[in-house]
């Protein structure tokens, strides 16, 4: 398993490699749609997240110092949203969840479209990751 | 010799810019319409020129500024054809002119028990100003439907009206579908029981009728923002025999005639709803847009906004799989639509990388959304400078985007 900062990288990369705005999006419904289906089970009204135009749903445990969390949206822009955050922090020592610079979504202005999306935003998925790692942590 | 419709895209400036690495086509005009570079202008110049408080000084700049306000007011009134000049009072905006009319004719009129009327159509700005009021007066808030077609039922409105109904509020063009209500046959129906009647003008003033006399409403609002003028400055026409009757709604300075600690009298119309410094550049800005407007013949305006929009929606029925909402005999400005199995906001973001800027979800318009079963949809609205070319590019962008999301 490879370190967030690693992998962070790696998708900077692979984004590079994209001519367009298009093409970017396009990367990112697909990283979404390869993104382990959430368990039915978890797919539960308190688990939801409400946005104004589409909802996400959002199950984070920890698991012996390890985050590990499933997700899915209605959306599937936001879904390729939501996997790229699971790609870069699913199953990682809630430590280093807790201390990830997330710069990545910045640098490919994807940022834009999504933070704007109130409680969708990506400010507030990251945030509750982290409130979850540091939970994690104080066990 | 009129101004050539074609030629309105090159007075725009924001028109000329790539978003996203396309060139911009700008399709949520029922948000907001751009502004030409003379309305831009005449910001700059009166901040630059002409800048005094007016109504107050007597120096020669605040004669200047009040004559400029004063100038626009009466191209507004020349515009709707009000009789009057004071029947036109300068507000932020559509929103706001609604609040003062329903927080002053509610406070003069309406009693417990008596009734309201607004549509389904309605955008929230007039909807919610109604609901609050009527729970504030003890009044009761009706609503009448619109049908399968997205259209308002007459016969049905005829007979919700009754000797306790005090008003009726009810928008010219709907912002979710583009319905153009029979406000004309409406505000009649209602005046055979004399009954007032409010239009809200915010989607039609600057597309279809709008000469107030003729349509003979009582309340007629609309927003600058939404006719190529600046944002913050909307208008709030009454009639005369109704601005007498109806107190104030903000109070201070200006809109008094003698101040004592026993007695505060009233300025005359229309200055008694115009409390405090007004937005001065942002009037004499519409007043700009009501001269740029005007250069083009109107009907022949209109007439080419409803072949555009017969062109935009023939080309989105033949898109597999999307949903057009309603189909209203007269529709004015906007393209309403979902396509099967894809979220109306990922259609909007996808769209928006190639350049094509719409409106996505619910238009503040939740029940309508609520009777169409949908949780939003995606609007595309037309201004007087889009053309063929956008339309081609919109469905174009739409097809590509399907493409993207159902794989």
């Amino acid at each position: 398993m490879s370190g967030i900062h690693d992998i962070q990288k790696n998708l900077s990369d692979d984004f590079s490699l994209l001519a367009n705005w298009e093409e970017k999006y396009e990367y990112l419904i697909e990283m979404g749609m390869e993104m382990p289906a959430m368990k039915p089970e978890s797919k539960v009204d308190e688990n939801l997240v409400r946005g104004c135009q589409s909802s996400v749903w959002f199950d984070v445990n920890c698991q012996d110092g390890m985050i590990v969390f499933e997700a899915d949206s209605d959306s599937l822009v936001v879904k390729g949203m939501v996997a790229m955050l699971h790609k870069l922090l699913n199953n990682q020592p809630a430590k280093d969840v807790l201390d990830a610079e997330l710069s990545v979504f910045e640098e490919l202005g994807l940022w834009r479209h999504i933070s704007s999306q109130r409680s969708n935003g990506l400010t507030a998925m990251v945030a509750h990751l982290k409130a979850e790692a540091a939970d994690c942590l104080a066990k | 010799m009129s101004k050539d419709i074609l030629s309105a895209k090159a007075d725009f400036p924001l028109l000329k810019q790539t978003i996203n690495d396309h060139p911009l086509v700008y399709l949520d005009n029922a948000a907001t319409t751009q502004k030409p570079q003379v309305v831009i202008d005449s910001l700059v110049d009166y901040y630059s020129r002409l800048n005094a408080n007016i109504h107050r000084g007597n120096h020669s700049l605040a004669v200047q500024a009040t004559e400029a306000y004063e100038g626009a007011r009466r191209k507004v009134a020349g515009y709707i054809n009000a009789e009057y000049n004071h029947e036109v009072i300068f507000t932020r905006g559509t929103t706001e002119s609604i609040n003062l009319v329903a927080f002053t004719y509610g406070e003069k009129f309406v009693q417990p028990g008596d009734e309201i009327i607004v549509s389904q159509l309605e955008h929230h700005s007039n909807y919610v100003p109604w609901k609050l009021m009527c729970q504030r007066r003890g009044a009761t808030f009706r609503v009448l439907p619109f049908d399968e077609h997205g259209e308002l039922d007459l016969a049905l409105f005829e007979r919700m009206l009754n000797e306790k109904t005090r008003l009726v509020a009810i928008n010219h063009v709907s912002n979710s579908l583009g319905t153009v209500n029979p406000v004309a046959e409406i505000i009649r129906l209602a005046h055979a029981r004399e009954i007032p009647v409010l239009v809200d003008a915010a989607q039609s003033v600057q597309h279809v009728a709008h000469d107030v006399q003729s349509m003979d409403a009582d309340f007629y609002v609309f927003s600058g923002h939404k006719m190529y003028g600046p944002m913050g400055i909307g208008i709030f026409y009454g009639k005369e025999k109704w601005l007498e009757v109806l107190p104030p709604f903000l109070s201070g300075g200006e809109m008094i005639d003698t101040v004592t600690p026993e007695k505060v009298t009233f300025n005359v119309l229309p200055f008694k709803f115009e409390a405090g410094t007004p937005n001065v550049a942002q009037a004499i800005g519409l007043g700009v847009a009501v001269d740029y407007l005007q250069q083009f013949d109107s009907l022949e305006l209109q007439k080419y906004e409803e072949d555009l929009l017969a062109y935009g929606l023939s080309l989105l029925a033949e898109i597999p799989d999307l949903v057009i909402y309603g189909d209203p005999k007269h529709r004015s400005g906007i393209l309403p639509f979902n396509v099967n199995g894809i979220q109306h906001y990922d259609m909007g973001v996808l769209l928006d990388t190639m350049g094509i800027a719409v409106r996505t979800g619910q238009h503040c318009t939740q029940p309508i959304m609520d009777a169409l079963r949908v949780s939003g949809t995606v609007r595309a609205s037309l201004a007087l400078y889009n053309d063929r070319s956008d339309m081609d590019r919109l469905a174009y962008g739409i097809k590509r985007a399907i493409k993207m999301l159902k794989r």
